[in-house]
């Protein structure tokens, strides 16, 4: 599973702030998904628990949320937003596999549903981001 | 916050050199250089990476013949072996589709294969980059701090422009350059070698013009025997002293 490495990401960003931020105790992260990137939730939060460090004094008491994000593009030439169930069906497991682990080749496999273009911005729902980190200092 | 910038450093901790392949335009041989140097570092006994950058024209896999390589996820990614090299590319979940990507994308991409390439233990990361200047390049420099970089260039005026370009890019940010090579070279001159002595940095040598190479693309056996690949290995000990006579470097 390479939710692994982007979990063991997560974690090194939080104790990262915390440091920044002077935080000695991390009580709660929140970790938000995109849809673009067909994470599954379960499956995010089962590898975020396997890389938690058991040692680490600043993460003793954390807990974890994760929220999912819907994915929204707006296409550039023509400016027509649109969602992921917008857009035609992807043809076969490696394409949705290739965006599972790049994100942006969708501008491979997926087209504006109006006029088709591969130029489209990714407005929400890319993939994973540290959303928020609340602790004590 | 962006949790792929923390998870990079982890990626590469075991790695113990980055050497990015520049230059300032395409079609100098950035890719040819940069895979065909994998390659004799391998055959040295070094632990070698090669990591394509240039994402919206990815070529090291036609040049190694690695168009069948696929990742697997153990962790991360793992890269697979090619010819001993450890190999990422995008051209592995792209086939042959065109990714046009926008400088932000690119940024994207560049990260989060960064994020989840599992290298483990390398003594060096060969790294092809694309032309030019932009967001690859000032990306590289951002994100891979200890990354050294081979300047590829050749003496047509129009190559020299843009070399000179990214030497003064690359001298002005302090960053090291372990060389300059010149390549495409069809008879002996001094430009080239000239500007590594304008810049301070050292002049590799010439990588000859060989007309053989389109034919050897794809065929690592035949790619070995090139002048480019010959010349190469005479450039090896220089790029790394500690390990000739096939040693790993000390660690």
């Amino acid at each position: 599973m390479h939710e692994f490495a982007l979990a063991q990401a997560v974690v090194d960003a939080a104790l990262q702030t915390a440091d920044q931020a002077g935080i000695r105790r991390i009580v709660r992260i929140t970790v938000r998904i995109g849809e673009l990137q067909q994470i599954e939730r379960d499956c995010f939060a089962f590898a975020l628990n396997e890389v938690l460090p058991t040692t680490e004094p600043r993460l003793v008491d954390v807990a974890i949320a994760i929220e999912t994000e819907a994915a929204r593009f707006r296409c550039r030439p023509c400016a027509h937003a649109f969602a992921l169930p917008d857009v035609q069906p992807l043809e076969g497991d490696s394409e949705a596999e290739a965006i599972h682990f790049i994100p942006e080749l969708a501008h491979a496999f997926i087209r504006c549903p109006r006029c088709q273009s591969p130029d489209f911005e990714v407005l929400a729902g890319r993939g994973v981001i540290l959303q928020s980190l609340e602790g004590d200092q | 916050m962006d949790p792929r910038l923390a998870g990079i450093e982890r990626r590469l901790a075991e790695v113990r050199r980055v050497i990015a392949v520049t230059g300032g335009k395409g079609g100098i041989g950035k890719s040819s250089v940069a895979s065909i140097l994998a390659l004799v570092l391998a055959e040295r006994g070094l632990r070698v990476g090669l990591l394509d950058l240039d994402v919206t024209a990815p070529t090291d896999h036609i040049i190694l013949g690695a168009d069948d390589s696929v990742p697997t996820e153990e962790f991360g990614l793992q890269p697979p072996q090619v010819h001993g090299i450890r190999f990422m590319s995008v051209s592995q979940f792209l086939g042959h589709e065109p990714a046009p990507l926008r400088g932000t994308d690119v940024t994207n991409v560049i990260l989060e294969l960064l994020a989840v390439t599992c290298w483990g233990t390398l003594d060096v990361l060969v790294i092809d980059m694309p032309p030019g200047l932009g967001d690859a390049s000032l990306d590289v420099v951002r994100l891979l701090r200890r990354a050294e970089y081979l300047v590829v260039a050749g003496r047509s005026r129009v190559v020299v422009e843009t070399v000179r370009r990214m030497l003064h890019f690359l001298s002005d940010l302090r960053v090291p350059i372990c060389g300059v090579v010149e390549n495409m070279a069809r008879e002996p001159g001094a430009v080239v070698e000239a500007l590594a002595r304008q810049y301070a940095v050292p002049y590799l040598g010439a990588l000859p013009f060989d007309p053989h190479l389109e034919d050897a693309h794809g065929r690592a056996a035949h790619i070995g025997r090139t002048a480019i690949a010959v010349a190469l290995r005479g450039m090896r000990d220089q790029l790394f002293p500690h390990s000739a006579g096939g040693q790993h470097p000390a660690p």
